[in-house]
Formats: structure tokens, C-alpha cells, sequence
């Protein structure tokens, strides 16, 4: 059987070229179930890249050319500026490039989790058959190992998931622990966003502008405060996001040390987002009082991508054992119609030879038939085991083809059904 | 024969110290062969503590080296309990180091061989044995206490890496030290009841007055704790104190004789 891969990604297309190819799950269903005549189909779309992936036993490039020219009638007009951009790869490179995939290695941020999901969901959506059902499990597992056994998807990649990850360093699980916004910028909300969807709830959202902090805090679902009530509310936030725009600091040590006193030892985290800086630095001279500033956070984004690096080197190793294995599995294909004849040609002798002794021996008793069939079966089965497993490591070497058409010359395989 | 135990149980911790060195420089599999060496290395000593049980005519573990066997063997079971779990495994780092550098102390003083001390009965093998585990679990609380310092001392600079190599939150670290440190006195405390049993008048000796200011130290760290919120890197400290001043007085008021 022979695999196709045509596609387009953020590698070489801008987002105006992918975005002509994107499909919906609903479409990417439909497109692969249309393809799906005689081979099999899998659509993979997602922001950074739409990819078809098609299988068959045609061994003609009929499989590339109906591939690209799918990809490029989902483009329309576009399709003429598509075409440089196609990438086309078959068989081998096919499968490590979907096993890279998978582990997020070919994604703008290496080992971003979001793939290993949109992977899962194009398979369970494509019209599957032996090839691709298998390709995309071993895919699927191969991310999943990367994911395991290194540390490629640890750590965060943006300012706001580094700032709720520090969150979480200091406070642990977020469920009871309450966030106070002060500025309703853009950074701020992200940051609540990820602060939510790690389980903190949103305590207030301070603003100079009441209308733009009633606004945040409704996206939050929280309430809307004035700057006045900062101290009183410092007393019992654990996160401070800030994000203003004022001058001087928002927060300062008079600000913040009454407040802290009635802590009683209870830590505080202060995401100081602003240019100029909201938060006075000196604050984090206080026993139990955590500041960092957007800097700061940068630096944190920056070594947790240079990890995230690191650790791709590792999953590039794990994902190349895992594509070996699928070509040994694949090139193993090829000596399965032999082994299969092999195996039926041996049956039939043996149940033809039971039969000329049953005929000779008379009526056996219902036991000792089927110890007979079960002692003949084993022999055959026995005899047939190592020539099956070296058929198969032949194929996995190259020279499957070859050991098969030598078992079907040594036995004489098809020259019945030929004459 | 029973004290070649004494050698698995060594390269166990020992390895489970390395492998702990190396979660440091980003070996993700070396957290997984360091707890594997807790495990090895803990059946071990297990099975060293029994033959020492069966072998000995009296409580064999009366001596320093004798108690220090035990009390190693107490420690990392007590470590066992949160290593296992991913987010605590790099306790390691701070108790396998300690626990085999403390073996092999034992080891060298005779505490892993048959002991010939003519002290027995239950009574005293209940006070030793609990004066031990929570002599234990005081060193344990002191471990997490130091790995909260660590912690804390990387957030304060800002160390880039903190997301990296992640250790156990602040706040759990704070919260557990301060519980292992409350059960661990408690237990300290029941032996110092038990060994009560045996008291006469005119026993009171520096060993006992130094076991009582154990007790009192954790005690009023506790209370400041609860009653004055002396938390974090304050409490921390307190407990790592605690630990290090057992640690020099309990043997030279004990076993200095």
C-alpha cells in the first residue's frame, strides 16, 4: 500500500493562504469521505496548517495528483498562489511528518498541546482503513510519548501562562485562591483568563475608568472597584495582575505594607505588567511578597522556550523510533499476501491428508478426531512460525519482496489457480 | 551475613542521591531510577533491621550507630510516603544525600552488625523506637523546610528557571512541614510518655532535660504558627534550626558517653 501526503502549513504559507484551505470538523468529514473512493482519507485542518493524508494500494502518483488537486479546489481562485506552497511527501516522510506533528514539533511553539487533540479528532472524523487507521494510532502515540517522557509541553510560552504558572509555584492548586485586577489592558485579561481556567476566581476588577473596568469584569464575572478600595482588597487577594497606565507606582510600600501586615504570613503574588511599572519593586523585600514585572516574566517566557528546545531534541528521538517502527510495520505489508498463501496452501494439504487417513482408519471416536486435528494443526503451525517471522524481518530489511517470491516459487503458490 | 544488607541498601540511597543531582540538570528519567533507589535501597535496610530483630539477644539498636541505623531506615520510610508522589520526589535531593551519609556512619560505628548490649524489654524498644520516628519526621519536616527556602529563594530573584525545575508550591510546602512537624512532635512526645514508665525519682539527667527543650522548641514554633502567623521562610528557618540542633545535641547528651 502506498501513503500521500499533500499539505500546506505555517512553514511556508501566511495565514491569508492557509486560511483558504482551512476546513471546519464538519467539512474536513465531508472532504475526506469524498476522497475516500478506493483509498482512504484523513483531513487534518487546523489554524497552522490543512494536510490530507491518503492511502491505497495504487502505486501510481494517481494518489499525489488527487491529493493536491483536492487541496487546491478548496482554495478556489487562490489556487494558482497555493501551489508553490504545496508540500508533497509519500510513504516514509508521510508518516514522520505526521508523527512530528503529533508531537508538536512542527508547530510554531514546539510541543504546544492543542495538536495532539486536533490530530485525534481528524482521525476519528477520516475515512479510515488498515494504512491510515494504524498510521494515525502509532501518531497518537508517539505524541503522547513525546509529551511523557520529555519535557517538551511543560512549560509555558506566553507572558499571561507564565504569570498563572508562578501563580501556581507559589500557591499550588488555584480553586481557592482569588485574583485582583488592577487595569482593564489586554494583558490583564488574558492573564485572568488563564488564571480562571486554572481555578481562580476573579475578586475584583480595579480601574480608573469605571465603564472599562464594568466591562472586564463582566467578561471575568467579577465586579468592577474603584482604585480607593486597592488596600482594603490586598489584604485578601493572592494574585495582583496590574496593567495601568499611571505614571508612578499604583502599589507602593506605604500601600501595601498595612495591608500585608493583616496577611498573618499569607504569601502574595504581583504580576506588574505595566511600562512604566505599577508595582514598587522594593515590595519584594517583604517576607511573603512575590514581584515580578513584565521583564521579568519575558525571561521566564524566554528559558521555558529555550527548555522547550531542548527538550524537542529528545522528541525528535522518540518520534524516529516510532516512525521506524511504522515503515517495519508497513514494509511488512508487502509479505503478507504471501505469508497468507503460504499458510492456506499448508492447511489445505493437511486437512486433505486427515481426510485420506480418516477414510483409511474408519470412523474415528469424536476424541481421538480432534486430538489428531490439534496435533496436525500444531505441527503445521510450528513449521510455519519461522519462516513467517523471517519473511517478515526480510521486509522490514528491503528484501520482503524477494523472500516472497521464493516461498511462492519453492511451493508453488498461485501456479494451481494460474493453470 | 545478615550485615552484607548493609551494601544494597548504600547503593540504593546512594544511586537515589545521584540520580536526585541529576533531576537538577534535566535528566527527566533520573527522578524515576532515583525513587527506584529509595525502594531498592529501603527493602534492604528492611530486611538488614528483621535479621538484626531475629539475631540479637536484646533491643539491637541501643547503641548510637544501632539507632542511627534505625533512624535512617525511619526517615526515608517517612520520605517514601511523599516521594512517591511526583511532586514531592525532589525531597530526595535533600534526605537520600543524608540518609546515606548517615548509613554509612552507622555502618562504621557497628550499627548495621549483631548488637551486644544487654538492654531489653518492650518498654524500651516503644520509647526508643518512637523517640526515633519522631526524631524522623522532625528531620523530614526540616527537609521540606529547606526545600520551601529554595523554592522561595528562587522566586524572590526571579530565577528564570523556576518554571523548569519545578518544585512542590510554597504554600504545600509550608502547610506540610508545619503538619509533619505537628504529628512528628506528637509522636517525640508518646515516647517521652513511655519512657516516663521507667522513671524514678532522681533520674531526671541532661539527656532527658535536652528531650524536653526539643519538645518545648517545636511546641512554641507550633504555636507562634498558629497563634501570631509566623509562617514561610520565618517558620522554615525555625524548623531547619530545630533540626540542626538536634542534630549536634541529641548524640553528645545521648550516646557521648
Amino acid at each position: 500500500m502506498r501513503l500521500a501526503l499533500v499539505g500546506v502549513s505555517h512553514r511556508q504559507a501566511p495565514v491569508e493562504l492557509r486560511e483558504r484551505v482551512a476546513v471546519d470538523a464538519h467539512g474536513a468529514a465531508a472532504l475526506a469521505r469524498a476522497l475516500a473512493h478506493g483509498c482512504e482519507a484523513v483531513v487534518l485542518s487546523t489554524c497552522n496548517r490543512t494536510e490530507l493524508y491518503l492511502a491505497s494500494d495504487d502505486t501510481s502518483d494517481h494518489l499525489d495528483e488527487q491529493a493536491s488537486a483536492s487541496l487546491l479546489a478548496l482554495a478556489g481562485d487562490d489556487g494558482a498562489a497555493l501551489a508553490p506552497v504545496l508540500y508533497r511527501l509519500g510513504d516514509d516522510s508521510a508518516a514522520l511528518h505526521l508523527f512530528r506533528v503529533a508531537a508538536g514539533l512542527d508547530s510554531l511553539v514546539p510541543g504546544e498541546g492543542e495538536i495532539l487533540g486536533q490530530v485525534r479528532d481528524a482521525f476519528e472524523l477520516g475515512a479510515t482503513g488498515p494504512l491510515l487507521d494504524r498510521l494515525f494510532r502509532q501518531a497518537l502515540h508517539a505524541g503522547r510519548r513525546a509529551r511523557v517522557e520529555t519535557a517538551i509541553g511543560e512549560s509555558p510560552a506566553s507572558v499571561p501562562a507564565a504569570a498563572a504558572a508562578l501563580a501556581q509555584q507559589v500557591f499550588g492548586e488555584l480553586e481557592r485562591h482569588s485574583v485582583l485586577l488592577i487595569g482593564a489592558g489586554k494583558m490583564s485579561e488574558l492573564t485572568a483568563r488563564n488564571l480562571r481556567s486554572r481555578g481562580a476566581s476573579i475578586e475584583a476588577v480595579a480601574n480608573r475608568t469605571a465603564a472599562h473596568g464594568e466591562e472586564l469584569a463582566a467578561r471575568v464575572e467579577s465586579r468592577a472597584v474603584t482604585l480607593d478600595e486597592i488596600p482594603t482588597l490586598l489584604a485578601t487577594a493572592d494574585v495582583v495582575v496590574t496593567s495601568t497606565s499611571a505614571p508612578g507606582f499604583v502599589v507602593d510600600q506605604a500601600t501595601a505594607a498595612a495591608a500585608l501586615r493583616t496577611r498573618r504570613g499569607r504569601p502574595i503574588l504581583f504580576v506588574d505588567l505595566a511600562v512604566p511599572r505599577d508595582v514598587d519593586p522594593s515590595l519584594a523585600t517583604i517576607d511573603g511578597c512575590f514581584v515580578y514585572d513584565i521583564d521579568d516574566l519575558e525571561a521566564v517566557v524566554q528559558a521555558s522556550l529555550a527548555g522547550r528546545r531542548v527538550e524537542a531534541v529528545r522528541a525528535e528521538q522518540i518520534v524516529a523510533v516510532e516512525a521506524e517502527r511504522f515503515r517495519e510495520w508497513q514494509a511488512s505489508l508487502s509479505v503478507v499476501p504471501a505469508i497468507a498463501s503460504l499458510r492456506a496452501r499448508a492447511e489445505e494439504i493437511r486437512s486433505g491428508e486427515l481426510a485420506k487417513a480418516e477414510a483409511k482408519l474408519g470412523r474415528l471416536p469424536e476424541s481421538e478426531r480432534k486430538l489428531i486435528e490439534s496435533v496436525t494443526s500444531q505441527i503445521v503451525a510450528k513449521i510455519l512460525h519461522l519462516p513467517t517471522v523471517r519473511m517478515k524481518e526480510a521486509a522490514a530489511g528491503a528484501d520482503g519482496v524477494i523472500y516472497a517470491d521464493v516461498v511462492r516459487h519453492l511451493f508453488g503458490l498461485g501456479e494451481e489457480e494460474q493453470s | 551475613m545478615g550485615e552484607l544488607l548493609v551494601w544494597p541498601a548504600l547503593i540504593g540511597y546512594g544511586e537515589a542521591a545521584v540520580a536526585y543531582a541529576g533531576v537538577l540538570r534535566g535528566h527527566g528519567s533520573s527522578a524515576r531510577l532515583g525513587i527506584w533507589g529509595v525502594r531498592i535501597g529501603w527493602l534492604a535496610q528492611t530486611a538488614l533491621l528483621i535479621v538484626q530483630a531475629f539475631d540479637s539477644d536484646g533491643f539491637p539498636w541501643g547503641t548510637w550507630a544501632g539507632a542511627l541505623n534505625l533512624f535512617v531506615w525511619l526517615v526515608v520510610g517517612a520520605y517514601l510516603i511523599w516521594g512517591c508522589t511526583p511532586r514531592y520526589r525532589l525531597l530526595g535531593l535533600v534526605v537520600m544525600p543524608l540518609a546515606a551519609v548517615l548509613l554509612v556512619a552507622a555502618w562504621a560505628g557497628g550499627g548495621t552488625g549483631v548488637s551486644t548490649t544487654d538492654t531489653s524489654g518492650w518498654l524500651l524498644a516503644l520509647h526508643v523506637g518512637l523517640m526515633l520516628a519522631g526524631l524522623a519526621g522532625l528531620t523530614l519536616a526540616a527537609g521540606l523546610a529547606g526545600l520551601y527556602l529554595w523554592q522561595e529563594r528562587r522566586l524572590k530573584r526571579r530565577d528564570t528557571g523556576v518554571l523548569r525545575l519545578k518544585l512542590p508550591p510554597l504554600e504545600a510546602l509550608d502547610r506540610l512541614s508545619a503538619r509533619t512537624a505537628l504529628i512528628s512532635l506528637g509522636v517525640l512526645s508518646a515516647g517521652v510518655v513511655v519512657g516516663l514508665g521507667s522513671f524514678e525519682r532522681g533520674d531526671f539527667d541532661v539527656p532527658m532535660a535536652v528531650t524536653l527543650a526539643i519538645c518545648a522548641y517545636y511546641a512554641v514554633a507550633l504555636i507562634l504558627r498558629r497563634e501570631a502567623g509566623l509562617r514561610g521562610r520565618r517558620f522554615a528557618g525555625l524548623l531547619v534550626l530545630g533540626a540542626a540542633l538536634v542534630a549536634v545535641v541529641l548524640p553528645l547528651t545521648h550516646f557521648a558517653s
